[in-house]
Order: structure tokens, then C-alpha cells, then sequence
């Protein structure tokens, strides 16, 4: 059981650096936003899968924080995206 | 009975890891930003909540096992809003 659980985490790694791709050839900033948002749920998935493979009860809080900051930096970047977006649309208006 | 949970735990965190694959190759593969966002919140979240649902019989006590549906929760209702804000960013963006 416990080899099998490591075995669907080192896999849910994989995925997530596959998944890590999109930020090299994303043609816009959601696709990045978007493979880090992949990066923060597989990083969760492959936390638990490890904490319950080895047995560590305090795993658990750790996948907690990260899906909190996980939120979090996605948050922040919407925001600051948004406000780049608005700044342009003003300065082509004021063009 | 303990024979049966770990079938369990099998099988679900299985499909869990295989929703997972499906919403990378998605990521890759979709052609528009959409489609990708759908691919990414649909399978990943529901590879997630898989995961978690193989992982209640194994954990040691009842608070871990709440703790792993707190984590599930969290992830569900975050990944549904910053999907929608990031479809309204990537439509705003398209527009000019």
C-alpha cells in the first residue's frame, strides 16, 4: 500500500512537470497562471499520497498552508493583472 | 474489512492519478485558453477529491480524515473562483 501510494505521487509529480510546459509556451499570462494552479493542486495531491504512504500526520497541514497560498498567489495575480489591463486600456485611450 | 478499504484506496486513488493525466494532457493538448481552463479545473479538482476519497480510509485518526476533506473543500472553492477570474482576465485581454 505504502509503495503504491508513492508510486501515484512520484506520478502526480511527472504530471505536474509536464504540466510545467504550458508556462514555457503559453501564449498569454492565464496559461502560466494556469499551469501554477496545476502546480499548487498536484503539489497537494502528491503531499497527502506521501503523507499517507510514510505514515506523517502533519503532511496533511502542510497541503492546508500550500492550498491557502496556493488561492493566494493566484488571487494577487488576477489583481495585478488587472490593473496592468486597465492601465493600458488608458493610456490607448488617452492616445 | 481492512482488505477492502485498501481495494478501495486502490481503485480510487488510481482513478484520481488517471483524472490527473487527463487534465495535464488537456493543459498541453487544448487548442484555445478556455478549453484549457475547463480541461484544468474539471479534471484536476475532481483528480483531487479522488485522491482525497482513497486516502479517508487510510488515515490514522478522525481529525486527519477531516482535515483531508478541509483540504479538498478549500481546493474546490478556490479553484472555482480563480477559474471564473481567470476567464474574466483572459476575455478582457482578448477584447483589445
Amino acid at each position: 500500500m505504502a509503495d503504491f501510494l508513492l508510486c501515484a505521487a512520484v506520478f502526480v509529480l511527472v504530471m505536474v512537470a509536464l504540466g510545467l510546459v504550458r508556462i514555457l509556451r503559453g501564449p498569454g499570462d492565464a496559461d502560466r497562471l494556469m499551469a501554477t494552479q496545476l502546480l499548487g493542486t498536484g503539489g497537494i495531491a502528491a503531499l497527502l499520497l506521501l503523507g499517507a504512504a510514510t505514515d506523517t500526520d502533519a503532511v496533511i497541514d502542510v497541503a492546508l498552508t500550500l492550498a491557502l497560498l496556493a488561492a493566494f498567489n493566484s488571487f494577487a495575480f488576477i489583481k495585478a493583472a488587472n490593473s496592468t489591463l486597465a492601465e493600458q486600456a488608458r493610456t490607448e485611450r488617452d492616445l | 474489512m481492512s482488505a477492502v478499504l485498501d481495494v478501495f484506496t486502490l481503485f480510487t486513488v488510481a482513478t484520481g492519478a488517471f483524472f490527473f493525466f487527463a487534465g495535464t494532457v488537456g493543459l498541453l493538448r487544448f487548442p484555445d485558453v478556455f478549453t484549457r481552463l475547463h480541461a484544468l479545473t474539471k479534471a484536476d479538482t475532481l483528480g483531487l477529491g479522488l485522491v482525497v476519497l482513497g486516502l479517508l480510509p487510510q488515515a490514522p485518526t478522525l481529525l486527519a480524515g477531516f482535515k483531508l476533506v478541509c483540504v479538498w473543500l478549500l481546493v474546490l472553492l478556490s479553484a472555482a473562483s480563480v477559474s471564473q477570474l481567470i476567464a474574466h482576465n483572459a476575455r478582457r485581454s482578448e477584447q483589445r
